[in-house]
């Protein structure tokens, strides 16, 4: 009896750029044309690989060229690649959302995926109806989520409200109440991609348990994340994807440098600087080895933000400051804490090795992905160590997040400050 | 299996030249999926949907509670909206225009037209929005998309059940006070609900045609508004089969909804059942559904790259 559970045989997808609805039946009557005379489809052999770099001539474009690979049961797969790769064009094509343009997928069971929480939640609806309509959704029948109903409740935490419209929910409700059918779905093959993204730390702890659990109990998981420590810790193999095509299978770890030393990025929470490159005379003095965030747990959008410096010393030096600057997507520093400015400065002696913690009990930057510049003075101006956009985080969207910013598609970054308002009239 | 599981996962230049197969040879029937880029247009995947039927259940319970809920008078919209088209239609076209309603008092007699009409006309229309109503869900997660549209067609059934109600009322109202009406008992126990299933197939059909054109010729999507309008007159709604001119007549016959109309009428009002052209009506839905779920299973697959 073979292990295979997935078999993916050379997909291709084949999209078309720009506007949809101009020149679609010219286009349409001339492929029926070359069908009619046994002649190839025109538009198929336009098509590119998706390299955004590059822009192409052709408006068609290829999302998946020839992918191919198995996955053999109870194996939790994962997939990482930069954004445009091709890694949600497959799992759409697995949980048949949409066609591959060529080539064949085959599958032992039931795919489910988890492409986002909450899909056909209906804010009418009382939790319990939502329960019902999101399993049935899913695939789950009746008497199926009958029996885990209790189980789901227990799960999510919202027992009080279940009675309660799901429009009166706060987001972190919603998403704990939403994850908690998906959970239970129990699908021989689970899809994942991203969902880690929303709820807090705790909540975050418990589904990556669940998804642990599911995997033990023999089931297949496809996980799709950016978030390189989940996927670490959640899969032992994993496919790397650049340019629409498979570049690597193999296992996680040796994939994951790979792709970061592809990405000139650094993982998200510890970020190894020992053996980066310095400038000029920095680092020699003083180094900094490793940046540790939040004890690895995550960075959360209004929640407490802890960063520890780890740092070497190899001469006397005084007055020492550190600084963190978080800069958005165009580079930009929007966010700048130096112990210095509260006055913290400290003397280290040749040969000290230690870790100096900056923390705030609230970090009030939108979820998005940002990179660091970090640095350490001596005195105002004396450099001793400097890595700027040395590495990137993502903030996460937390309870505390409103709706219209945590579930916006893409991030724009910035600086959100609850400021207090009113309203007079003259 | 015959064949031993690959000890190493391939990677990209291990990969076998085209026309070779990948992976270990295993027979098609073992696998419980298999996703190819088109599936034959024969295939109608109604096992699919049967098997999601608690779906569908859930989506009429959906639509039922979510209609009582954003409206204060609630069904009774249901019950204005025809009771002032059918006066409308009264004063303008019996008042007005003396256009003959074959012997019947004009309110019930326009009520026997509009109230199938309706039915018909607001499952086509909500069914036509399927696919560009539904991109957000069909986008995350796949379930048989045929299970939307049906699903509309089974809650219209509230509107209508309000509407027949209304004309069920008049019919009796008029029944008391002694106008000449002759309601055939058996036939309407036979075949209202045969009428029910015709006209639910028949905006089924031409709705989820429309539904999958729209998705990527959206001019569509205007045309069907303003032609379930126009197609109403050439219904025999307002006037009697009887009355029309003979050249015309074929143009009417046309209409699938006509016979049914026609029927309607006759079961509850009295007059001859238009058998012939009732199964020619029949056939023609039949048609039109077959036609309709190949070409929305087809659509089904790639609207998600078009829309």
């Amino acid at each position: 009896m073979s292990d295979t559970v997935i078999s993916v045989e050379r997909i291709s997808k084949l999209y078309r750029l720009g506007e949809v609805g101009t020149g679609t039946l010219s286009h349409d009557l001339n492929r029926w044309w070359h069908k009619v005379r046994g002649k190839e489809d025109p538009y198929l052999k336009l098509g590119e690989t998706n390299d955004r770099t590059v822009k192409g001539d052709s408006e068609y474009v290829w999302a998946l060229k020839d992918v191919s690979f198995e996955v053999k049961r109870g194996e939790v797969l994962g997939f990482i690649g930069r954004n445009g790769a091709g890694k949600s064009t497959l799992l759409k094509i697995l949980s048949r959302v949409t066609t591959p343009t060529s080539g064949v997928v085959k599958a032992k069971g039931r795919i489910a995926s988890l492409l986002e929480v909450g899909t056909g939640f209906n804010p009418e609806l009382t939790g319990r109806d939502n329960i019902y309509l999101n399993g049935a959704i899913l695939g789950m029948r009746k008497q199926e989520i009958d029996r885990k109903f209790d189980e789901i409740v227990d799960f999510s935490g919202v027992e009080r409200y279940i009675d309660t419209p799901v429009k009166r929910y706060s987001s972190g409700m919603y998403v704990r109440l939403a994850f908690a059918v998906a959970a239970h779905l129990e699908p021989e093959i689970l899809i994942v991609d991203e969902v880690l993204a929303v709820g807090d730390a705790e909540f975050q702890k418990k589904c990556l348990g669940k998804m642990e659990n599911v995997a033990q109990g023999g089931r297949t998981i496809l996980f799709v994340s950016h978030n390189m420590s989940a996927v670490r810790s959640l899969c032992h193999r994993a496919v790397l994807m650049a340019n629409a095509k498979v570049s690597q299978i193999g296992a996680t770890n040796g994939l994951i440098a790979n792709y970061l030393d592809d990405l000139n990025e650094t993982s998200s929470l510890e970020i190894d600087y020992s053996t980066v490159p310095r400038v000029g005379q920095f680092g020699s003095r003083l180094k900094l080895q490793r940046l540790e965030i939040n004890e690895g747990a995550g960075i959360w959008h209004g929640k407490p933000l802890k960063i520890d410096f780890l740092y070497e010393c190899f001469e006397d030096v005084e007055e020492v400051a550190f600084g963190i600057g978080f800069c958005n997507r165009d580079g930009i520093r929007i966010l700048s804490m130096d112990s210095d400015i509260p006055g913290s400065r400290w003397k280290f002696k040749r040969g000290q090795r230690g870790v100096v913690r900056v923390s705030h009990p609230q970090l009030l930057l939108e979820p998005d992905f940002y990179t660091l510049d970090v640095g350490v003075r001596s005195g105002d101006n004396a450099g001793l160590d400097y890595l700027p956009q040395s590495g990137r985080v993502t903030v996460m969207p937390s309870e505390a997040t409103p709706p219209v910013i945590a579930m916006r598609e893409t991030g724009r970054g910035g600086f959100r400050l609850p400021a207090h308002w009113e309203i007079n009239s003259i | 299996m015959t064949a031993p599981p690959s000890d190493s996962p391939p990677s990209i230049s291990d990969l076998p030249p085209a026309g070779l197969s990948l992976s270990v040879p295993i027979a098609d029937h073992e696998w419980d999926l298999i996703i190819r880029p088109q599936g034959r247009w024969w295939e109608l995947q109604l096992a699919d949907v049967w098997h999601y039927r608690d779906l569908l259940w859930m989506f009429i319970r959906r639509d039922f509670v979510s209609v009582y809920k954003q409206t204060i008078l609630g069904p009774i919209w249901f019950f204005i909206q025809p009771l002032l088209t059918t006066i409308m239609f009264t004063v303008i076209f019996s008042g007005v225009a003396r256009i003959p309603t074959g012997g019947l008092p004009p309110m019930l007699f326009y009520l026997a037209g509009t109230t199938p009409w309706n039915y018909f006309a607001s499952c086509l229309t909500k069914t036509s929005g399927t696919f560009v109503g539904n991109a957000g869900l069909f986008g995350k997660v796949y379930f048989p998309r045929l299970v939307s549209p049906i699903s509309v067609v089974v809650s219209n059934l509230i509107q209508f059940s309000v509407q027949f109600l209304l004309f069920f009322g008049f019919l009796a109202y008029y029944l008391l006070k002694g106008t000449p009406l002759h309601p055939d008992i058996l036939m309407i126990l036979l075949l209202t609900p045969v009428l029910l299933l015709l006209m639910a197939l028949l905006g089924l059909g031409t709705g989820i045609l429309a539904s999958s054109l729209t998705t990527k010729y959206r001019d569509l999507t205007f045309l069907i508004g303003f032609g379930v309008q126009l197609a109403m007159y050439a219904a025999p709604v307002i006037y009697p089969m009887s009355s029309t001119p003979a050249k015309y007549r074929l143009l009417i016959e046309a209409n699938p909804m006509s016979s049914i109309i026609e029927t309607f009428r006759a079961i509850y009002l009295g007059g001859p059942v238009p058998w012939a052209q009732l199964g020619i009506s029949s056939i023609v839905t039949g048609i039109l559904l077959l036609f309709g779920i190949a070409i929305f299973n087809k659509v089904e697959k790639t609207f998600m790259d078009t829309v």
